[in-house]
């Protein structure tokens, strides 16, 4: 009696919004999905059966859930865009997206969004692209549970994961993205979260920002990739508690900050990079509680950098805690804890009784001439660098952690 | 050789002196892990102790024991028996109870800390490797010096000499000389140059274990060739290996032509 009451309604509210369900497969009417497209009306929901549907620059022109069942295959035999949407309130879930076009005069995406709103994009497979998910103008979007895995060589000729251009406003959360260019690429796009995804073995960032503002990005993981993350030219961009890890390579940080103003970098863990952050040219950054453990140059401090404070972190067996490429230092480093202090504490406050000098002669020396990176841990290395520490010359002579803590900071 | 061999391990197991050395490095591996409370940081503290004291201890040892057991060898010399045996056998007496003393005084607190459980392993058996290579290049250098010179004080005064020199001396040069020449590209000249010194390839090695990440900064084929691949492992090893065998033909060869 319920159920029958349930389904009464349920028929009721559909009538009442004139929704009906689309059909494409092989042996229905609509064969392939741009006729199902073209038959459906507003707010219809179109299920694309099973099978494969060699299809390309298919549009999305009025609101329409668009759904795959058990993962049907959408194959743009490389001829060029396959999906674009340019209707508000767009879902499309569940397919499986294969080869898309290369071009180098216009960038062919697997999916894109055209100055359209409230749209949600989930539970899509992409193989073979060129670009992933592309958004464009596009606002209070949703990019929910991804999947996208490239095959880019080259920098030249490849495309990003997931691309954000003038958009805002976007929830981007659980994506797995490799072996594409730029995992995910924000470029003039504010206001928009990216939490929880997975971005490895991409070819240049793992997340990268262009002239983006007020966006927050955490719990994310990026590994293995030319830069971690790359955050450039932007304000008021949240970091909290992301790993970053084996970044490794001539050029390969962690994160690269260049020109940021009034960031939050807090809770990050960075594990075994070449430089765990690359900082230029960046002001107003608070530091907090974030991790550097086993990285070549924990933070590596290349100028132009004022007013920022470095709290609360953890800076365990890196090779170079900090390094400065001049003598002048306009930065705060409190109570941080550093495996490599060698002082004591008699008070037992639980902080060091003698201030802790961060950067090592050895590094101004390796910034100079870089073939002295065989030198490191060499005795005659740890007896230049215990002259530098008493008296300071190349390296900056106020760059000093007042309250180094003796234990290893939990939170 | 083998019992020449035989007899100079007892005797040097007897010794004050192995037992004086079996205590220092398990001493320093107590105290070093009692201090640090974890062995990736212990590792690296040793590292920096082993690759400066074990050479250092290596000559001295060699030196002072030659010199001690010189009666000895002469009266092995009036004997039916081969120059070389008698040399080799002395030689690697000591190499091996020097080697000995570490492995036990460090493994030994290392492994009640819980070595196996941990990931730490393999860089400290790396450790340990590299320890045990630089006692017999030492102990082989400290013949070659001791079989050149009569006089005791000067023996000595050499063999201090030339651990100064490779383990500090050398570093200062090399890093006076890379600075100097930097206007040109430097990293086959800076892989050469620590070849050159057994210290330094030991020191490279456990480089290759613990700061990976940062050697790889450096924008060089050759360098990311060395270092990112096992070809620098191997390499490192065979000149170690280099390093130990070409003394030890100078001790035969030496013993050879001397009059005693």
């Amino acid at each position: 009696m319920k159920i029958k009451m349930l389904s009464f309604i349920a028929l009721f509210l559909v009538s009442l919004l004139h929704a009906q369900t689309v059909e494409v497969c092989e042996g229905c009417m609509y064969k392939t999905l741009n006729e199902g497209i073209q038959a459906a009306k507003d707010f219809d929901t179109i299920f694309v059966k099973k099978g494969t549907y060699k299809e390309y620059n298919i549009l999305v022109d009025k609101p329409l859930t668009i759904i795959g069942e058990n993962y049907p295959v959408i194959d743009g035999e490389m001829k060029g865009e396959i999906i674009t949407i340019v209707s508000d309130s767009v879902t499309v879930d569940g397919l499986f997206i294969i080869n898309v076009g290369t071009s180098y005069t216009e960038d062919y995406a697997a999916i894109r969004v055209k100055r359209s709103k409230y749209f949600v994009i989930q539970n899509l497979v992409l193989e073979k692209l060129f670009f992933g998910i592309y958004l464009e103008k596009a606002q209070h979007g949703k990019v929910f549970h991804n999947k996208i895995i490239g095959d880019a060589v080259e920098e030249y000729n490849s495309g990003n994961g997931i691309q954000l251009w003038y958009s805002k406003d976007i929830e981007i959360e659980h994506n797995y993205v490799e072996h594409v260019r730029d995992g995910i690429y924000l470029e003039f796009s504010d206001h928009c979260l990216i939490k929880n995804n997975v971005s490895a073995n991409n070819l240049r960032y793992g997340l990268h920002f262009m002239f983006s503002n007020d966006d927050i990005y955490q719990d994310n993981t990026f590994e293995n990739n030319g830069a971690g993350v790359a955050v450039m030219f932007s304000k008021k961009i949240k970091m909290y508690n992301n790993i970053f890890t084996e970044n490794w390579g001539t050029a390969s940080y962690g994160l690269l900050l260049k020109e940021i103003n009034d960031a939050e970098i807090q809770g990050n863990t960075f594990i075994k990079n070449t430089i765990g952050i690359n900082i230029e040219g960046s002001n107003r950054i608070n530091y907090l509680n974030n991790n550097f453990i086993n990285n070549g140059w924990a933070i590596k401090v290349r100028g132009a950098c004022y007013t920022n404070h470095f709290t609360g972190n953890n800076f365990l067996y890196n090779s170079f805690d900090i390094s400065y490429n001049s003598n002048i230092n306009d930065n705060v480093f409190d109570k941080n804890y550093w495996s490599n202090y060698t002082g004591y504490d008699l008070n037992k406050n639980g902080i060091g009784d003698i201030p802790y000098r961060p950067v090592k002669l050895f590094s101004y020396i390796v910034n100079r001439t870089p073939e002295t990176i065989i030198l490191l841990r060499s005795l005659f290395i740890d007896i230049i660098d215990f002259s530098e520490k008493v008296s300071p010359v190349f390296t900056p002579d106020n760059l000093l952690d007042y309250n180094p803590k003796m234990k290893r900071i939990e939170w | 050789m083998l019992k020449i061999l035989k007899y100079s391990f007892y005797d040097l197991m007897r010794s004050r002196w192995s037992y004086v050395y079996f205590a220092f490095y398990l001493l320093l591996g107590v105290v070093l892990l009692f201090l640090n409370n974890d062995l990736s940081k212990a590792v690296i503290t040793l590292m920096n102790v082993i690759i400066v004291l074990v050479p250092l201890i290596g000559t001295i040892f060699g030196v002072m024991y030659y010199y001690n057991s010189k009666e000895f060898t002469e009266l092995l010399l009036a004997q039916p028996l081969k120059r070389s045996s008698i040399f080799l056998g002395q030689y690697l007496g000591v190499a091996i109870s020097l080697s000995m003393s570490l492995i036990l005084g460090l493994g030994i607190p290392f492994i009640f800390y819980g070595l196996f459980k941990s990931t730490a392993i393999w860089d400290f058996s790396l450790l340990l490797i590299t320890g045990t290579f630089l006692t017999f290049i030492f102990t082989a250098l400290a013949f070659n010096i001791a079989l050149s010179n009569e006089n005791k004080i000067k023996g000595f005064g050499y063999a201090i000499l030339l651990w100064l020199f490779l383990a500090i001396i050398y570093d200062g040069i090399f890093l006076m000389s890379l600075i100097m020449f930097e206007d040109y590209p430097l990293d086959k000249l800076s892989l050469i140059g620590t070849m050159l010194n057994p210290i330094d390839l030991s020191r490279t090695l456990i480089l290759l274990k613990l700061d990976i990440s940062a050697l790889l900064g450096y924008t060089g084929a050759i360098f990311k060739q060395f270092f990112g691949t096992n070809f620098g492992l191997i390499v490192s090893i065979c000149m170690l290996t280099v390093w130990v065998v070409l003394p030890v033909f100078r001790i035969i060869f030496k013993a050879k032509k001397k009059d005693f």
